[in-house]
């Protein structure tokens, strides 16, 4: 059951950055380009997703267990911390020089551009170096 | 240059939300993408479910190529040394402070979280600063 519902929230979700036109790098960067011809929409698309699932979590808050009966995990740290401040920093500039971020990265394959799979590769490269800081 | 989207771009936004519900209410976890992918990758917890996820991530927009009949543009730099160290920032960075755009800027901001707010705020500001850096070098798409 966890795994459909996985592969159909990840097809809904792959829809909606299609549909939000976050697939596209140039986009992205037209957004973070604020000097320079801005094109602001993806505003709307973070402001469309959390307009949306702010009541879901609302009516959740308080509960241990998901309508499933499967346990809710949340994140329990609330520090602001270094690994917090400067991972989100980097992440940042790494979203500007390529105007991908995780998500649309992953859709994107289906562009079949070899960007996607080198920026994938790299990523995952990225990840696996957090155990040595 | 892009032109400004804001319907379609609401509506996809309203779209990702409903799949950030639907995977909550039903699996109890965060659709975070870069958690999602660096658990998918590397731990075995809930690992096919993860990897279901990122498939669906895939099967979703090649569906809506299909039904979809105006063009979908991607354009992209040409540079491969600017993607391969974007793609280890990003990975890097989003396993640090453990969240990305749709994990932190979804997810975090609607549950209220103070850590999710500011990594938002952080990652807004340095990708702004870093499109127009390289657009002082004539980089820019």
């Amino acid at each position: 059951m966890d795994k459909i519902f996985s592969l159909v929230s990840g097809i809904i979700f792959g829809v909606g950055l299609m549909i939000s036109g976050m697939t596209n790098p140039e986009k992205v960067i037209g957004f973070l380009s604020i000097t320079h011809n801005w094109d602001p929409s993806l505003i709307f698309v973070m402001g469309g997703g959390i307009m949306f699932t702010t009541p879901f979590f609302f009516l959740l808050r308080n509960k241990n267990k998901s309508f499933l009966g499967v346990e809710i995990k949340l994140p329990q740290n609330t520090e602001i911390d270094r690994k917090l401040l400067l991972g989100s920093a980097l992440f940042g500039v790494g979203w500007g020089l390529a105007g991908l971020c995780p998500g649309p990265a992953i859709s994107s394959l289906v562009f079949l551009s070899p960007m996607s799979l080198l920026f994938l590769a790299a990523m995952f490269a990225g990840v696996l170096a957090n155990k040595y800081i | 240059m892009t032109n400004f989207t804001p319907i379609s771009s609401l509506i996809g936004g309203l779209i990702i939300g409903s799949a950030v519900v639907l995977y909550f209410y039903t699996t109890g976890r965060l659709a975070g993408i870069s958690g999602v992918f660096a658990n998918g990758l590397t731990t075995k917890k809930n690992r096919s479910s993860n990897l279901f996820f990122l498939l669906g991530l895939v099967i979703g927009p090649s569906i809506y190529l299909i039904i979809n009949d105006q063009e979908v543009s991607f354009n992209i730099t040409n540079s491969f040394f600017l993607i391969f160290v974007a793609g280890f920032f990003v990975g890097l960075g989003t396993k640090m402070s453990s969240g990305c755009t749709s994990g932190h800027g979804i997810c975090g901001i609607s549950r209220f979280s103070t850590r999710s707010i500011i990594a938002t705020i952080s990652f807004v500001i340095t990708g702004v600063v870093t499109v127009f850096v390289l657009q002082q070098f004539g980089l820019y798409l």
